[in-house]
């Protein structure tokens, strides 16, 4: 895969990310754009005041399927480089969930890259999302309905 | 039920997130014949109240992602996904 020749990087981790680390590996001399992505935590979700959450990851098939990810985006959008980064654990309200970049030669393929990355990443990686409210239940997020379980 | 030649297998289940709180563990020794992750899936949905309709989730079999009609083999390490929601 692309992962030997440098253009494409995806990672899971459980520490803050690092978006300026992350954006120095996009750099190019052939770029002439540079798109990318922030997913953040949010203080509300259908109607529920929201504190913080956790996510969870399937480490091996999350990693896998996310580079399976990034390799497409690179050839269907003639991408020159391609990242994303995924948290697991505890996040506070304001926090950065989920990065991704990409550059490539033109603003084009950049914007559309980006967003192919960010969309396919939720919802074909095996990473689970549950909130924590105000009142100090939580809920596992269905990612059918973006509504909390009623089971 | 049975696999064709009526035979049982050993297979090891292992549930995430949602799944592993309603199945009140992570990983568990069965043994079955279900002859499919789809029919293994309807087994332990029984079993452990799972509500989620089988379209909404994903299996992996031994770390590799895999379609619901693939055959189990003795063995076998089945990881039961509930509805992804990362990002």
């Amino acid at each position: 895969m692309d992962r030997r020749s440098g253009k494409l990087d995806f990672e899971i981790t459980d520490q803050g990310i690092d978006v300026d680390a992350l954006q120095r590996r996009l750099e190019s001399g052939r770029a002439g754009a540079y798109a990318a992505f922030q997913g953040w935590v949010r203080n509300h979700n259908d109607g529920r005041d929201v504190v913080s959450l956790e996510y969870e990851a399937y480490g091996p098939i999350a990693v896998s399927e996310g580079e399976r990810v990034l390799a497409e985006a690179l050839q269907r959008f003639n991408l020159l480089k391609v990242a994303a980064a995924h948290r697991v654990g505890h996040l506070d309200i304001g926090d950065c969930g989920v990065w991704v970049g990409v550059s490539a030669a033109h603003r084009g393929e950049a914007f559309d890259g980006c967003r192919y990355v960010i969309d396919e990443l939720k919802s074909r990686l095996p990473i689970w999302k549950k909130e924590h409210y105000a009142g100090g239940d939580s809920g596992w997020i269905n990612c059918v309905t973006g509504q909390a379980r009623q089971d | 039920m049975l696999t064709n030649d009526g035979s049982m297998i050993g297979v090891t289940a292992q549930y995430f997130a949602v799944f592993r709180e309603q199945a009140g563990t992570a990983t568990e020794s069965l043994t079955t014949g279900a002859t499919t992750a789809a029919e293994l899936f309807a087994e332990i949905s029984d079993r452990h109240g799972l509500k989620d309709p089988i379209a909404h989730c994903k299996v992996a079999i031994n770390d590799e992602l895999a379609s619901w009609d693939r055959p189990l083999s003795e063995g076998d390490v089945v990881l039961f996904f509930p509805p992804v929601a990362g990002g």
